[in-house]
């Protein structure tokens, strides 16, 4: 049945991957992607590194900013702020006031 | 103590949105206070903390963003989740038209637990990643804080913030496949 199966190039994989890991996957896709993930050891150290990544950002704390850092961050913040005062100008936004729940 | 068990957590996300813990504690505290002010409100439909973590969201972004129009989360959520993306950049992949393994890397990807333990956990890479995630775009950044920070579900994510599954895993993959990216440039520069 797998030799039917459209191949998953890396390229595809790597679109995929999150639904993978999320259980939101097609069982054709699902199938597609573990065969590919089976003989393809550039994409299995793919998948690795997004588990590094999300186990990382886990272990961000408050504090974690060299010094120097700073400046660059209100730099970018201040380029994404800017960047959005052209969006439409929506006056309420739900919730500075705890949702209706 | 509730507060006890989540101000940690809350501090972290907090941190997403302003420049100094200093800011962040003053996020956290005056999400408390709307937590204590809206308690009446608070009917048990969502869980405590989902609730207290759409407030903390709220404030946390009015503060970031203190003279901007506000634009509805929903809406920043769709329109992220519709902009042309590719997880890793076209260039670093054989061409469609290739006549050996078409779409397929270019060249090898890192295994990245061979690098020294110190390395993958210093505080530089920590870093890293910390910025990675600050410039993501909003949207992206609170749902990856949420689920990767604060170990939120998904279902808890898409209740605080009012985002359908669909759209939470799109800005999923998009947040967590653009932090890789800074990180692997970080690790292999």
């Amino acid at each position: 049945m797998t030799a039917v199966l459209p191949e998953m190039p890396c390229q595809e994989f790597v679109e995929h991957v999150t639904d993978y890991l999320e259980g939101a996957l097609t069982a054709v896709d699902r199938a597609r992607l573990e065969a590919h993930l089976a003989r393809c050891a550039d994409c299995a150290h793919y998948l690795e590194q997004l588990r590094v990544t999300q186990r990382l950002a886990g272990r961000i704390t408050p504090g974690d900013v060299t010094p120097g850092m700073r400046d660059e961050l209100m730099a970018a913040f201040a380029r994404w702020q800017s960047a959005r005062v052209s969006v439409e100008p929506e006056s309420s936004e739900p919730g500075d006031d705890p949702p209706p729940v | 103590m509730v507060v006890d068990a989540y101000t940690p957590g809350m501090l972290r996300v907090a941190r997403m949105y302003v420049s100094t813990l200093a800011s962040a504690e003053e996020v956290v505290q005056d999400t408390w206070l709307a937590v204590v002010r809206g308690i009446d409100a608070f009917e048990g439909r969502a869980s405590l903390r989902t609730w207290i973590y759409a407030i903390l969201v709220n404030q946390a972004r009015a503060r970031g963003r203190r003279e901007q129009p506000a634009v509805p989360f929903a809406s920043l959520a769709a329109d992220e989740a519709r902009a042309p993306f590719h997880a890793v950049d076209p260039d670093r992949f054989l061409p469609a038209n290739a006549d050996d393994e078409p779409r397929h890397w270019a060249s090898a990807q890192r295994h990245w637990d061979e690098l020294p333990v110190e390395r993958l956990e210093a505080r530089e890479t920590l870093a890293a990643v910390l910025e990675a995630m600050r410039v993501l775009p909003p949207a992206q950044r609170t749902v990856m804080a949420l689920r990767d920070l604060e170990g939120l579900t998904s279902e808890e994510v898409c209740q605080a913030l009012g985002i359908t599954l669909g759209n939470q895993r799109v800005l999923l993959h998009r947040a967590r496949s653009r932090v890789r990216a800074a990180l692997e440039h970080h690790l292999e520069a």
